[in-house]
């Protein structure tokens, strides 16, 4: 669905639907949050206030990490940073498709997060915006909602149970669709060689933010049947 | 940690997120970027997400590591590959890991 073609609200609902199976599993990874935020020693209304206001999972599990290990402040917020770091290059990508005032493509840059942004970004570079309110707003809810789910089952055994496994899956899902081309092949052995490398000797979260250079090398590649990508400065 | 500690955690964990997320709209928005930067967004999403499956599925901290849960990711990407949707994935996914542990 183009924005030529439909309307806010059906770009929106478009956008919302296609998240859906982000959504639930998105669900099962919040819940195995509040189940961890509890017992790592959170208020039940705190694991939940945090899902409410950070909303952001990789981040919250680094600094629930941190608090779990017995780090500081510091380390916890730093730790959540960086892991968030990647929505910086997400959001100057983005940026060119927000109208509007600075402050108002602020507040709509919030509606990152990692599967409507991807989702959302169309052939010719720019993203439909709608779709990414769509798409997040579907898994705001259910973000919240596993996280109140998981706060009041305390005692599941997360490892047991394999929850763990969740979270990697579900950006392996979100990866798949994204590899369409040579290029993005290539882009992304080489985003996974680069963060596996740092992961020894760069602190949690820079070896993801790194990796995102990748994208940088990749430009200078031409895709297997000899395309360059549009606009390729070469 | 303390209760106020943890609070204070939440507080700024939600300020720097909003802060990183609203800072490259707030500086660039409305405005056209060169054609090659389409190029460069093109294969960001392949990069970063390849990047958070590794280091998720393959590192614990600081070090690398393979253990139950990489085997039931790596199970969970044999069926996304052959077409499965995202929650049969992650549902494979943890299984498999369950299993495993279980042994």
């Amino acid at each position: 669905m183009t924005e030529a073609t439909a309307t806010p609200r059906e770009r929106f609902r478009a956008g919302f639907r296609a998240a859906v199976p982000y959504a639930i599993a998105g669900f099962v990874l919040s819940m195995s949050f509040g189940v961890l935020a509890t017992d790592a020693g959170f208020s039940t209304l705190a694991a939940i206030v945090m899902s409410a206001i950070v909303f952001a999972g990789s981040a919250q599990f680094t600094a629930l990490s941190v608090v779990a290990a017995g780090g500081s402040v510091g380390a916890a917020v730093l730790g959540a940073a960086l892991m968030n770091s990647r929505f910086l290059p997400m959001g100057v990508a983005l940026a060119p498709s927000l109208p509007g005032p600075a402050w108002k493509r602020g507040a709509q840059g919030q509606a990152v997060v990692d599967s409507s942004w991807a989702m959302a970004l169309q052939g010719d570079g720019t993203f439909d915006r709608w779709f990414l309110f769509g798409g997040t707003g579907v898994q705001y809810l259910t973000w919240f909602s596993g996280t109140v789910v998981g706060t009041f089952a305390g005692g599941v055994e997360v490892e047991k149970l394999g929850l763990d496994a969740v979270y990697p899956t579900f950006f392996l899902a979100l990866l798949l669709a994204e590899l369409r081309s040579g290029r993005a092949k290539s882009a992304a052995a080489l985003g996974a060689v680069i963060a596996l490398a740092l992961v020894p000797v760069a602190p949690a979260g820079i070896p993801i933010l790194v990796a995102s250079l990748a994208a940088l090398i990749g430009l200078r590649w031409r895709d297997a049947d000899g395309d360059a990508a549009e606009g390729d400065p070469r | 940690m303390t209760s106020g500690q943890i609070w204070l955690v939440i507080g700024l964990c939600a300020l720097v997120t909003a802060l990183i997320k609203g800072a490259g709209p707030v500086a660039l928005g409305g405005r056209e970027l060169p054609a090659w930067f389409n190029g460069v967004i093109q294969l960001m999403a392949p990069a970063l997400l390849a990047a958070l499956v590794c280091v998720s599925a393959l590192a614990d901290h600081d070090q690398w590591a393979i253990g139950a849960d990489t085997a039931g990711v790596a199970a969970g990407g044999v069926v996304l590959w052959r077409g499965a949707n995202v929650v049969v994935g992650v549902v494979v996914a943890a299984a498999v890991t369950a299993a495993i542990r279980a042994l």
